[in-house]
């Protein structure tokens, strides 16, 4: 106790102190006294409840999808739902939305292989291969490149990819599937690339040092190394890719067209849902027609197509992550 | 230790065929396959260029994109095609009103999800504790932020434009918006106030100061420059936003610049959808939407680099 220095209790500075801290404590305790606590206990009731308005949010959006589904639902029967036939406006309608789904399925899948090689590119060599100073210049480019809104993209696509690829494939329509798809995949390179180059900066540089060190060139350190261990990251990454090329809009509306047909010829135009839901709300669809109520069937479906996918990259991340 | 047994007595035949053992393997693989070595690091090379051009592929479509809108706006974009209203002549159409209303909707956007935003984050960094509520919220947050736009245009038209009967006025796109980029405020938010050292909130509390006192008067302050570069990236993403707007079923065709917030408005991203769609009538229009986005394009810009500026310079180091 000598070293913590304790004053005698007799000597003239020890009754300072005492009086000091009498005096500290006094003013604590009217302190305490003075405040009621009133903030420390209103303050985070009103905090809570903005925090709620986000699930209020989440909840609104399910509820309006799924009250106006069930009146869709009951007006057509699951069958029709699952036919190829779509056509909402004609005196006898039908609401067959294979069609859609086979719109969002290709332009999807087309975007992927355009985004998931070249992004994975730009993750490998911004991340293993490029110095610091080359990193420095691309990396902000290519967060330009994610900053564009879709609208621009959507232009891009109708007026100067379309025209583009006209004179590759003859037989192209005006509005097609082929290009709002590359176009989409390029939109969606920065957020693959960004991803997976976080996932792999994430592995230590002890591992791939090892690598190095056994003599395996830069190549091999990345397809034996880096890549294994990063995977469930890439992985994620590639499917959050995914969710946003489904829920992508203006692209895919303006350079794909609003054809209902069933069809495999991505050369011609076909419609997605999120398409589908544009051209409906932004035409004259009264409220409380059954073309009305499938705008929130698709939307339904579109969500839940999107939830689905998510929770699956979030599982990929968390479940197959690799601790080191 | 030797065959025998004998510890600490190694003879030195021992050594002899310790050091045989040793250099004999080296020596085998010492004659190692040149044209392996040559091949490996030859496609290394040519692995390294591949991956650059990927990189590089996207920063030349974007030059592309930005040299093809820049040239088609030549000639179109001008101080009359910013001043003049709608009109359905080419020659004499401006973006007054979609300017005047994007700057409407921000009016809206900006305060609302500001104070949700933030006051979500705060809840979730300084108040909550590890339970079922914070993790809900938290989940719920990361699920939002993934929801496809043109879903919020269903919510904002089932809700603020039928529901509470506002139609597609500037309140009810400005409230859709809101909700759409809340998560990306709350989130850089939590960033911002996680930023602020663990010291500097125990010495506020060390000098008597409650909860609500060091978060006002210590941790807000200190987060302010995350917070508003957070907020800089949600509203250039709200004006970049078209289809939840589409959706609940913003006209384009205002001739009259909006007043009020109760007014129907148009917006630029809008007003670039359907010149770019009415390019089969007018092809004109091509040119008007590409100044358009010039316009767009050069607003994201600058706000982008205030938020770049605000995020290096006032962001202290601790």
């Amino acid at each position: 106790m000598k070293a913590l220095g304790v004053i005698h209790p007799n000597s003239d500075r020890s009754g300072e102190m005492k009086m000091e801290s009498n005096n500290v404590r006094e003013i604590i305790q009217q302190n305490i006294r003075k405040k009621n606590h009133f903030s420390d206990k209103l303050m985070p009731k009103i905090f809570l409840f903005m925090a709620l308005i986000s699930v209020v949010t989440t909840f609104g959006i399910v509820y309006t999808l799924i009250f106006d589904s069930i009146k869709f639902f009951s007006q057509v029967p699951i069958s029709e739902v699952f036919s190829t036939k779509l056509s909402p406006l004609s005196k006898n309608p039908s609401f067959g939305f294979l069609p859609l789904l086979n719109g969002t399925f290709f332009t999807t899948i087309i975007a992927m292989l355009v985004a998931v090689p070249i992004g994975m590119g730009a993750a490998i060599y911004l991340s293993q291969f490029a110095s610091e100073q080359i990193r420095k210049i691309l990396k902000p480019v290519l967060e330009v490149l994610a900053g564009i809104p879709t609208i621009v993209y959507g232009f891009f696509a109708y007026s100067f990819v379309t025209p583009l690829l006209m004179k590759l494939i003859p037989s192209l329509g005006a509005k097609n599937v082929l290009s709002p798809g590359i176009v989409m995949g390029i939109m969606i390179i920065p957020m693959v690339a960004s991803l997976s180059e976080d996932a792999m900066n994430a592995v230590p540089e002890i591992m791939k040092e090892g690598a190095m060190g056994l003599g395996s060139t830069k190549l091999e350190t990345t397809t034996k190394v880096i890549i294994p261990a990063s995977i469930s990251g890439i992985v994620a990454s590639v499917v959050l890719a995914i969710s946003r090329a489904i829920g992508e809009t203006m692209i895919v509306t303006i350079a794909s067209g609003s054809a209902k047909n069933f069809t495999f010829d991505i050369t011609q135009s076909m419609q997605t849902m999120t398409a589908y839901i544009v051209e409906f709300t932004s035409g004259d669809a009264g409220s409380g027609t059954v073309g009305y109520y499938s705008l929130y069937a698709v939307g339904l479906i579109l969500f839940i197509f999107t939830l689905i996918i998510n929770l699956i990259a979030q599982y990929i991340a968390r479940k197959y992550r690799e601790e080191y | 230790m030797n065959k025998d047994g004998n510890e600490g007595f190694i003879l030195k035949e021992d050594v002899k065929l310790m050091n045989e053992k040793m250099t004999r393997p080296e020596k085998e693989q010492v004659t190692f396959n040149k044209d392996r070595i040559a091949w490996r690091i030859g496609l290394n090379n040519f692995a390294k260029h591949l991956f650059f051009l990927s990189t590089v592929f996207a920063i030349v479509v974007l030059g592309i994109l930005l040299y093809q809108i820049v040239v088609g706006s030549i000639g179109w974009l001008d101080w009359q095609f910013l001043t003049n209203n709608l009109s359905i002549f080419p020659e004499k159409a401006g973006i007054k009103g979609a300017i005047m209303g994007t700057l409407f909707l921000m009016m809206i956007v900006i305060p609302i999800t500001l104070i949700i935003g933030v006051a979500t984050a705060i809840y979730l960094e300084e108040y909550a504790t590890e339970g079922r509520i914070q993790r809900i919220i938290k989940v719920n947050i990361s699920n939002l932020a993934s929801v496809p736009s043109v879903i919020f245009g269903l919510l904002g038209l089932t809700v603020f434009s039928r529901m509470l009967n506002l139609g597609p006025s500037i309140l009810a796109g400005g409230l859709t918006m809101s909700l759409l980029v809340l998560p990306i405020v709350v989130v850089a938010s939590q960033e911002a106030l996680r930023s602020v050292p663990g010291f500097l909130r125990e010495a506020s509390y060390g000098m008597g100061a409650d909860k609500w006192t060091t978060i006002w008067r210590v941790v807000l302050p200190i987060s302010i420059p995350g917070i508003i570069t957070g907020a800089i990236l949600s509203i250039s993403r709200a004006i970049g936003e078209t289809a939840p707007l589409v959706v609940l079923g913003v006209p384009t065709l205002i001739m009259k610049i909006p007043t009020g917030i109760m007014d129907d408005f148009t917006v630029m991203p809008i007003q670039i959808y359907y010149w770019t769609l009415d390019t089969v009538l007018t092809p004109e229009y091509a040119y008007l939407a590409s100044a358009t986005i010039v316009v767009l394009l050069v607003t994201l810009f600058i706000l982008n680099s205030v938020a770049i500026i605000i995020r290096n310079k006032f962001q202290k180091k601790f």
